[in-house]
């Protein structure tokens, strides 16, 4: 087996389908599409050259950078509420009652697909019978929030079923992170008296900190290119408030039938993503790994 | 070394399967074709058809074209006739995509003027001119092919005709002692009792943003007249004219008057038509597609169906609009596709089904046809024929904006539409961005 596995020519060959995979769902789409968006195109006949006028348009057009905007704040959101993630984990891996069951239970959302969790929460959200307002009524609020309506809330109120989704699977990520720390060092630490906040500080902390880069990476490229519960919730609207770039693309290309401008979004997102994915690995790239085992 | 050389040779052999791949698939398709060819003299033809009533959301509708298809089946049993079915969102993105890869249903749906502007220019659908002067010919609503036409020829026959008045509940009327409005200041009375004694006045889902539309499109038509609004929409005239301002400032006045349902920026039409059908709400202004719903649709209480009525837009003092003049125009219409392999099978079909849905879909859905109705002959509800009456003396029809407009212009308008209703928008932005929009010629 070993000499199999050592000659070059197998390797490759067992690499073949995979790559070719890739290649053609992939890597030949992101091309054409950054081609696409160097053209004038209703997505009908022929595309006509136009160079690098749609990239000059998207530097102009307010309706992208509000969107990019938007985007933006749900990374920020996403990654803070890592946060909150980390420290639920650290509780459930620390051999409380029932934890088991919690882990089951917030993984469930992520479970459902989007469009589910999307219909469920525009009722919670419906202005007149939906459960929030309907709660906040029975508390004497008068004038209760229009929350997909008015244009001030509707992307807080969009971002907490989306942060909502995603919780239970960064929050098993950090479980099986935390589980795979040695108990010895531990136990070790406790016998130092070092407590429990200690602990999770100076030795859960930093021996997870390769997976929290990772989720880092993960939620911020996540947020950066979220689509699904926009589209269904709120389509963008009221007036693009709760527009981010990747339904405005779709509008763009969709429902305007501006492929090539459609294109140009679609490209410069993903450089916005690559962009951003290599500043979070340059921010929290530290010199070597730490290890005490 | 090895590397260099390996990457190389994976490249160029990845290269030569895709290509080998294309043309494998290349020669199943010219088989097919060659087939397709040989069954038009008599053997297997199958047709494909493309249209937009699942089951779940349009039954009257799912019904009759189900029927349709196995009665052209059985008398045509050369010709099988294999459906796609998909929901009206998805129907418009589905085609977009086929479209760009030259593979659209032989058969399928379209909208008029500007949506199929591009389908057209882009040599996609067919003339079915050949099927207007034929056995079809008189048999079309006045009004109803132009919508179709383009560059002097038809791309596409129309199936159905709709106008849009506005649906009110006759209980929550009798309630609160209220006639029906025949002048704008005596509609604004009754929306104002209505919200004072906390019946929300309008079902609208301005999600959707054409609902909106529809309220605009009647105050603009009612104040600057049916003309001026026509010719803004075709960029002849400016959306900056006096009455088109102020129809603008009246829709604003409605948002202030609390006129629409709480939160209806946020809600679509789905959820506001259940406002309405819920009794929360007093008036709804839609299409007479959901006539089904108020006549025969059993899901839907006898009580309430009982209850709705209807009644035209009324006129603004001093406005140059009519009463007789409505928002509507042709729903969708069947094309066939240019580069179709079995055309005139697919032509064959187009004109019988148009034929039948005519005959089929007033009593079987309850809908109004594109093709001319002997009313009298079949027993019909009251809310129909009062309806399919008044259409027959409309004055005008102006047909949705959203769909005479091209599609980036369509978009503004949707967009400011609602920014309009939710008051980011001042009556004279809107009118700005609707010129720039319309003038841009997208």
């Amino acid at each position: 087996m070993d000499k199999v596995m050592s000659n070059k020519k197998i390797i490759a060959l067992y690499v073949l389908p995979a790559l070719l995979l890739i290649l053609a769902v992939v890597y030949i789409p992101i091309i054409l599409t950054g081609y696409y968006g160097l053209t004038e195109w209703n997505g009908i006949g022929s595309p006509d050259f136009v160079g690098f006028e749609n990239y000059a348009a998207l530097l102009k057009d307010s309706a992208f950078w509000s969107s990019a905007w938007h985007a933006l704040l749900l990374a920020i959101f996403s990654a803070l509420s890592l946060i909150i993630y980390l420290a639920v984990a650290m509780v459930l891996a620390s051999k409380i009652k029932g934890a088991n069951l919690f882990r089951k239970i917030y993984l469930i959302p992520m479970l459902l697909s989007s469009v589910a969790i999307a219909q469920l929460w525009l009722r919670i959200y419906h202005p007149t019978n939906g459960i929030l307002n309907s709660v906040l009524e029975s508390f004497g609020v008068e004038n209760t929030p229009e929350w997909l309506a008015d244009p001030n809330l509707v992307l807080f109120a969009i971002f907490i079923p989306i942060l909502w989704q995603y919780a239970g699977f960064y929050i098993l990520i950090y479980y099986a992170a935390l589980k795979n720390i040695p108990a010895s060092l531990e136990e070790a630490a406790k016998i130092d008296g070092a407590n429990a906040l200690q602990i999770a500080w100076k030795i859960k902390l930093p021996l997870a900190m390769e997976v929290i880069k990772v989720t880092i990476v993960l939620a911020v490229v996540g947020s950066l290119k979220y689509f699904d519960l926009i589209y269904v919730m709120t389509n963008g609207g009221p007036n693009g408030a709760s527009e981010v770039m990747a339904s405005y693309m779709y509008k763009e290309a969709f429902k305007s039938y501006d492929f090539g401008y459609g294109s140009a979004i679609g490209f410069f997102l993903l450089l916005i993503c690559l962009v951003a994915t290599w500043i979070i690995r340059k921010l929290t790239a530290t010199k070597d790994t730490i290890q005490y085992s | 070394m090895f590397k260099k050389k390996w990457t190389t040779l994976l490249l160029t052999a990845s290269l030569a399967f895709a290509v080998a791949g294309c043309g494998n698939n290349g020669g199943n398709a010219n088989e097919g074709a060659a087939n397709d060819g040989a069954n038009e003299s008599g053997n297997k033809v199958t047709v494909n058809f493309m249209h937009l009533w699942p089951e779940g959301v349009s039954a009257g509708q799912n019904k009759i074209v189900n029927q349709i298809i196995s009665d052209y089946q059985n008398e045509n049993p050369n010709v099988t006739i294999k459906q796609e079915v998909l929901d009206n969102e998805q129907y418009k993105n589905k085609l977009k995509v086929l479209s760009a890869s030259n593979q659209l249903p032989d058969v399928g749906v379209t909208w008029a003027a500007g949506f199929m502007q591009p389908y057209v220019e882009g040599n996609l659908f067919t003339p079915v001119d050949d099927l207007l002067s034929g056995e079809l010919n008189g048999k079309f609503v006045a009004g109803t092919t132009e919508a179709y036409a383009m560059n002097g020829k038809t791309y596409a026959l129309p199936l159905e005709f709709n106008i849009a008045p506005v649906y009110y509940n006759k209980a929550i009327f009798e309630k609160f002692n209220l006639e029906i409005p025949q002048t704008y200041d005596q509609f604004k009375t009754v929306v104002k009792t209505l919200s004072d004694n906390g019946v929300a006045p309008i079902a609208l889902g301005n999600k959707d943003r054409w609902t909106g539309s529809l309220w605009y499109m009647y105050l603009a038509d009612r104040i600057a007249g049916q003309d001026t609004l026509a010719k803004a929409i075709k960029g002849e005239a400016s959306f900056t004219d006096a009455g088109l301002v102020q129809a603008a400032q009246e829709v604003q006045a409605l948002v202030d008057g609390n006129a629409f349902v709480k939160g209806f920026n946020g809600l679509s039409n789905e959820e506001a038509k259940s406002e309405f059908i819920n009794g929360n709400a007093a008036m709804y202004l839609m299409g007479t597609w959901e006539l089904p719903n108020w006549t025969t649709n059993e899901d839907i209480p006898q009580e309430f169906r009982d209850s709705v009525g209807f009644f035209k837009f009324p006129t603004v003092d001093g406005g140059k609009g009519n009463i007789d003049s409505w928002v509507g125009g042709p729903g969708v219409g069947l094309f066939v596709s240019e580069n179709s392999k079995v055309k005139d099978e697919a032509k064959k079909f187009v004109e019988y089904f148009v034929t039948k849905w005519g005959e089929q879909s007033v009593t079987g859905a309850g809908v109004i046809p594109a093709t001319k109705v002997d009313t009298s002959a079949i027993e019909l509800p009251q809310l129909y024929i009062d309806l399919f009456t008044e259409m027959n003396k409309a004055s005008s029809i102006t047909l949705f904006a959203d769909v005479q407009m091209k599609a980036d212009a369509a978009e503004t308008h949707l967009n400011q539409i609602q920014s309009l209703f939710g008051k980011a928008s001042t009556p004279d932005s809107f009118a700005k961005e609707h010129d720039a929009a319309i003038k841009a010629g997208k």
